[in-house]
């Protein structure tokens, strides 16, 4: 019995990690026709689906790999659709070029602004649980804060787009959809997260600590900001890791308030993109070396949520401790 | 307790079968997708039939259909002859719908587009509502020097398509520039997506002086008001069913060609100009899996039509249905 639940308890954990794995292989093969059709240039180029000249002779490409071949097909198609109303034009000579600096760019502006809105509000939120309100005020809140986390985001994003985006924009002005509307509904979406688990880290403190610190003649202020801030900073830090994973990949809700335009936004009301909306609304229809580029995007992302979540981890968890 | 979990897993294997050899399953094309969802659950109404239709896209139908994991596909773009042959399938068009114009000009109705306008729109060199490749066609209208906004569809879709493709056959600068696709990087610096048609249709409601392509249900479902837009004869027609069917009557689809043909800007005094017909795609090599589907869509054709004109389709003309149903007998799917 022993050794069976052993087995079982590292079969469990060893899967996360071949599931893990195994994802961040499947990307990078799909994700391969354009990473060697564009590099590391896709990170800095700002145009997406976008038909220029083709410089080299096609031949060349056609030799790369299959596919080229995927591409050829879609040529095809293309050719047979141009002999019956695009006469005069010879699409051969153009090729698409795609570039993943908008999205990129969207989601982190996204994910900032969220968290901006979002850290000190759940901040808030969670010493007034834990440590000001009274009892049952306290719970009632709680149970509202939890519920908050339980809301599908797609209504977050019908919510946004029907009632919270023309608010931002009679009070911002610009565009009922932009960075900003989809940035802050992000932000709501995050907040429960946040309270919830700094609430209950925060309730972790010890009664001694407290109380030793009143006993010294701390006010209530100096107790949260020296006794209870610095014991469950641990959790505090979790919280946002947690919910910077939750903002990072969130696309229902942003897909319908970004505004999903492939343009780099000049200020905060602008337009934008970000990678799983680009993905969510571009899947449906992508084929041949444009699935590949949206595979590209979504192994970026991979390493942007990996990159960020592991230097808050082992940077401020390790200062914490 | 394992001999229940056998008998389970066995049951629910042999249900799961049964009902796969039930089911008729297709895929592809989005555009249609309200109009094929009705029709399949009042035929299923009335037959018992099971068919399950999802939306992929058209690029995703056709890919289905070539490696036959489905045993029909809806596609908004037409494929060629050729391709047909070389893929061993069948087509023929399903349902005709209509895109319109939707605006919000507060104070302001009857809109009329020209055909230069609707393009200066959509490739943003018309920025403010004044200008005058729009304000021509618009004597009587009293147009703000207000900032114009073009709101398009966020996600691939065959309704951007049929609308590019108008657009194409309209100028000759949009063909050679941007051509008829699926999603578009849209030109210019004054334009918002939105997700879905109905993600549009609040986009353009929420909107002070925007315009936008929608189709014809969600614009009146949502009470959007819908340009009169410029036709290939001149003249500028309302967007109504009567147009649009009038649209449809004139559209040339030959069944020698498998009805490859896009009948966007069709000819005719009164035809409305931005119509796309959507099709469907069977392998050729399943006459008796063929012979259900087109069995559906016979009954579609001849019982659907008001299902098709709540929804803001136009089903075909009867000239047109014919022609289907001499090219099943043809091909030996009927």
């Amino acid at each position: 019995m022993e050794k069976i639940f052993q087995k079982l308890a590292l079969s469990s954990a060893s899967l996360v990690f071949i599931l893990l794995v195994g994802i961040f292989i499947t990307l990078y093969i799909t994700a391969k026709p354009a990473i060697d059709e564009f590099g590391f240039n896709f990170i800095t180029n700002s145009d997406w689906n976008k038909d220029v000249a083709l410089e080299s002779a096609p031949t060349t490409e056609l030799t790369d790999s299959d596919d080229a071949m995927i591409l050829d097909e879609d040529d095809i198609m293309l050719e047979d659709e141009d002999d019956m109303m695009l006469d005069d034009e010879d699409d051969i000579s153009t090729k698409t070029i795609y570039g993943g600096l908008v999205p990129i760019v969207g989601t982190l502006l996204t994910t900032l602004i969220a968290l901006a809105f979002s850290l000190p509000i759940a901040m808030g939120i969670a010493v007034f649980l834990a440590e000001i309100a009274p009892k049952n005020i306290s719970n009632v809140v709680g149970v509202a804060i939890e519920l908050l986390a339980a809301i599908p985001s797609i209504i977050f994003g019908m919510w946004g787009l029907y009632y919270f985006a023309p608010i931002i924009a009679d009070l911002f002005g610009g565009y009922q959809v932009s960075l900003l509307t989809a940035g802050l509904v992000l932000g709501v979406m995050i907040l429960p997260f946040m309270a919830a688990i700094t609430r209950d880290s925060m309730n972790t403190t010890p009664a001694v600590l407290k109380e030793s610190a009143y006993a010294l003649g701390a006010t209530k202020f100096e107790v949260i900001k020296d006794i209870i801030f610095p014991y469950s900073k641990v959790g505090i830090i979790g919280s946002i890791i947690l919910a910077l994973g939750r903002a990072l990949g969130e696309t229902m809700a942003v897909a319908f308030l970004i505004g999903s335009i492939f343009v780099l936004p000049s200020k905060i009301t602008d337009p934008t993109i970000s990678i799983p909306v680009a993905m969510a609304n571009n899947f449906g229809e992508a084929s041949g070396l444009g699935e590949s580029a949206l595979f590209y995007l979504a192994l970026i992302l991979f390493i942007i949520s990996f990159a960020i979540i592991s230097i808050a981890k082992f940077y401020f968890l390790k200062r914490a401790n | 307790m394992t001999k229940l979990i056998t008998v389970a897993l066995a049951s629910t294997v042999l249900f799961t079968s049964l009902t796969a050899n039930d089911v008729l399953k297709g895929s592809g094309a989005s555009f249609p997708y309200s109009v094929y969802q009705k029709w399949i659950k009042a035929y299923n109404k009335e037959t018992g039939i099971k068919i399950d239709y999802i939306k992929k896209g058209s690029s995703k139908g056709i890919k289905d259909a070539k490696a036959r994991a489905v045993n029909f596909a809806g596609t908004d773009k037409p494929l060629s002859p050729k391709v047909l042959k070389a893929n061993n399938l069948h087509q023929f068009p399903g349902v005709v719908g209509a895109i319109t114009m939707g605006y919000n000009l507060p104070g302001i109705s009857g809109l009329k587009l020209s055909r230069a306008a609707t393009v200066a729109i959509a490739s943003g060199e018309a920025k403010y509502w004044d200008d005058t490749v729009i304000a021509s066609a618009n004597v009587g209208l009293n147009l703000p020097h207000e900032k114009l906004t073009f709101v398009h569809r966020a996600d691939g879709s065959g309704t951007t398509y049929n609308f590019t493709y108008y657009l194409s056959k309209v100028s000759k600068t949009w063909r050679k520039t941007y051509g008829a696709k699926k999603s578009l990087n849209w030109p210019g610096d004054h334009h918002i997506g939105g997700k879905t048609n109905s993600g549009v249709a609040a986009l353009l409601k929420q909107t002070k002086y925007s315009v936008g392509y929608i189709d014809y249900a969600d614009a009146s479902n949502n009470n959007i008001a819908m340009a009169t837009v410029e036709n290939r004869a001149g003249n500028f027609i309302v967007p109504t069913l009567k147009s649009f069917q009038i649209a449809a009557a004139k559209a040339t689809l030959d069944p020698k060609k498998d009805f490859y043909a896009v009948i966007a800007d069709p000819k005719g005094a009164q035809s409305y100009p931005m119509v796309a017909a959507t099709f469907i795609l069977v392998p050729a090599e399943k006459p008796e899996m063929n012979k259900r589907v087109t069995a559906f869509y016979s009954w579609c054709y001849s019982n659907g039509q008001e299902i098709a004109k709540g929804l803001g389709f136009v089903p075909l003309p009867k000239s047109l249905t014919d022609k289907v149903k001499t090219y099943w007998m043809q091909k030996g799917i009927k």
